[in-house]
């Protein structure tokens, strides 16, 4: 059977699952539709956790991203999963015991201000409208693809789906769909990653086996070290970039996670304390199996890359080489004239260009695996893409029903048009991605990866003060907030957009990256709000009795209002 | 009853601090600034600052969630706290 027939088979299949449960889980009330009525288990909540996270970015570039970084790819990896370490310490079961519906809730009742919950409002809006148009054009790019429809038609038929699921189901259907997306994406993942493994190195556990050998003994490793050398590149397992950059990217992706509203507020949905620790490890678990194989698929994918094309006759080279030639993403030109690819890294002799985003989805099919194994990978990288958008959704809708609308516009509105309004919210949110996602602005690219240098420079510092520093007050949180998101989009416009007078690489302040800038300003946030809170009035009486007895587990009680 | 709630706060922030050193350690320590000299050590196929940088950090972090999990829960138990 063909490869179309298969993917639209198992791309309808996991759509009507995903449609299916969210009937079945129709929200009934504003509790239900922003923490799914608070009674999620922790290993529900894990995965579902997991599907939220793991976006159409983890599921489809980041493979490819490693394969043509090497090291300097482990920015991703360590800070896409270190993040979760300070979740479950510093962050979730402070928040979980807090016991309200969002991020801005707790800006907003911490810091006794409802400045600071319109400042976290924005700052929620901001970083989740970044990273959603990125989710919707990767639904789109799948469906192009694999299904042959235009982008357009695909970013559209994403938007139906989600917008089916989050509008019905709010959290509630948010919650158990991913949990199926979790599903079906791992299983997506590890199936090629599995079959390649044992093809490259016979070992049918890809972590063990891109540290193994080939058939003529010699180490994976090793070997594409020296692929690397012989076309001129910087070595596979020591990279290019600075030290000092690679610990800042690092440390702002860790921060940005911990910070990332509509990863915090899944914390929320379960009975108790000990519940969001233990869903913390749960989700960690399941992300991992997922990014401890991604860079093995970088090894394998590159290396077969590289053993496939370079220095092969044009004429001769596998299908898939031309399938991908016809969708832009692989290019070819034969500068020299002697029928034969050229790799290099020297741009004036090599004639292969090779889109990264292509890696997890060609993989299959440069490993020769059957068709039903592609189709799976585009059902995964459906799920995943999907998945994030919703969660993200979810934030931007509850961020204008309960923290604008409920909690400073309209305070007595009723739960029924409270509900009526998140769901319209959630109508408005969704168009709004699409729109981005079928007119993708240029920035989008550059700003999701910069979406966690804005959550780190905003969130991470006002909500870790807020449990850890009792004497911290609402004018220091404040201004850190305020300074921090400003000096993080300064530094970001400056060098991204060239806003400011711009800059190249060089003008880096210290050498450090705009990906890696969300640490400096992460600690001038920090520092600037606990100056400021020296010289302020302490907060009353009453906030550090909330500060107290979020510290302490017991009597968790329901998610309120 | 608040000097009780603060011993068991302090007894918590010394877990955090232990904990985050580990985390700090294996990624940071391991993985960045001491990968150069870590590589010069082979485990099989994977020189050892590479595997820390895209493995092994990860699994440490999996592992220091869980065992924070276990000292609280034994914690909140010691304390009353765990209604």
């Amino acid at each position: 059977m063909d490869l179309q027939f298969w993917t639209w088979i198992i791309v309808g299949i996991t759509f009507a699952i995903y449609i299916g449960i969210a009937i079945w889980t129709r929200a009934g009330s504003t509790k239900e539709f922003y923490v799914a009525g608070g009674g999620v288990s922790p290993l529900a909540n894990g995965l579902a956790t997991a599907a939220d996270w793991m976006s159409a970015a983890s599921f489809l570039s980041m493979a490819g991203i490693i394969s043509f970084s090497g090291y300097d790819g482990s920015v991703y990896l360590m800070g896409w999963t270190g993040g979760y370490v300070l979740l479950a310490l510093l962050l979730a079961p402070y928040l979980r015991k807090f016991g309200k519906f969002t991020v801005p809730d707790f800006i907003g009742d911490r810091y006794y201000s409802n400045i600071a919950r319109s400042v976290a409002v924005f700052c929620a809006l901001l970083v989740s409208f970044t990273y959603v148009a990125g989710q919707m054009r990767g639904v789109g790019l799948v469906f192009s693809r694999f299904l042959e429809v235009d982008i357009n038609t695909g970013v559209i038929i994403g938007m139906i789906i989600v917008l089916f699921y989050a509008v019905l189901g709010g959290m509630k259907g948010i919650t158990y769909t991913q949990v199926a997306q979790y599903c079906v994406l791992i299983f997506a993942y590890m199936v090629p990653a599995i079959f390649i493994s044992i093809q490259m190195t016979g070992n049918p556990i890809p972590q063990l086996g891109f540290g193994g050998m080939d058939e003529n003994g010699v180490y994976l490793l090793d070997k594409l070290d020296g692929l690397h050398r012989d076309l001129g590149f910087a070595s596979y397992t020591s990279g290019g970039k600075s030290t000092l950059d690679i610990f800042f990217i690092t440390a702002a992706l860790m921060l940005g996670t911990a910070g990332l509203p509509h990863v915090i507020v899944r914390f929320f949905t379960v009975k108790k304390v000990s519940d969001a620790r233990k869903s913390a490890g749960w989700a960690l678990l399941f992300i991992a199996i997922l990014y401890t194989t991604a860079p093995a698929i970088a090894v394998f994918s590159r290396t077969n890359l590289i053993e496939t094309v370079s220095n092969k006759e044009i004429d001769k080279l596998p299908d898939w080489f031309k399938n991908w030639e016809k969708t832009g993403l692989i290019s070819l030109e034969d500068k020299n004239a002697d029928g034969k690819v050229q790799y290099f890294s020297d741009t004036s002799k090599n004639e292969l260009t090779v889109d990264k985003d292509i890696m997890v989805l060609a993989n299959p099919e440069i490993a020769n695996l059957p068709n039903w194994v592609i189709a799976l990978v585009a059902a995964g990288g459906l799920a995943a893409a999907l998945s994030t958008a919703a969660g993200l959704l979810l934030v931007i809708s509850s961020s204008v029903s309960h923290d604008l609308i409920k909690k400073m516009i309209n305070p007595k509105i009723s739960e029924k048009n409270e509900l009526i309004a998140a769901r319209l919210s959630a109508v408005v949110a969704v168009c709004v991605a699409g729109y981005f996602g079928i007119n993708p602005p240029d920035f989008v690219a550059a700003t999701v990866a910069l979406a966690f240098g804005l959550a780190a420079a905003s969130f991470f510092p006002a909500i870790v003060l807020g449990i850890f520093d009792k004497r911290m007050n609402k004018e220091g949180a404040i201004v850190g907030m305020v300074f921090g998101i400003l000096f993080m989009l300064f530094y970001m416009m400056k060098f991204k957009f060239d806003w400011f007078g711009g800059g190249t690489e060089k003008d880096w302040w210290f050498g450090i990256s705009p990906e890696g800038f969300g640490t400096v300003a992460m600690f001038a946030n920090f520092i600037t709000s606990i100056v400021i809170s020296k010289f302020t009035p302490p907060p009353p009486i009453k906030v550090q009795k909330i500060v107290e007895n979020i510290r302490i587990p017991s009597d968790a009680g329901n998610a309120t209002h | 009853m608040e000097s009780f709630k603060k011993k068991y706060w302090k007894i918590n922030l010394k877990y955090l601090s232990i904990l985050l050193s580990i985390w700090f350690l294996v990624s940071f320590v391991f993985g960045i600034l001491l990968v150069d000299e870590l590589n010069t050590i082979r485990i099989g196929g994977f020189k050892l600052g590479f595997w820390f940088a895209q493995q092994g950090s990860i699994y440490v972090f999996v592992i220091l969630i869980f065992v924070y999990v276990l000292l609280m829960n034994r914690l909140d138990k010691k304390f009353g706290f765990d209604k």
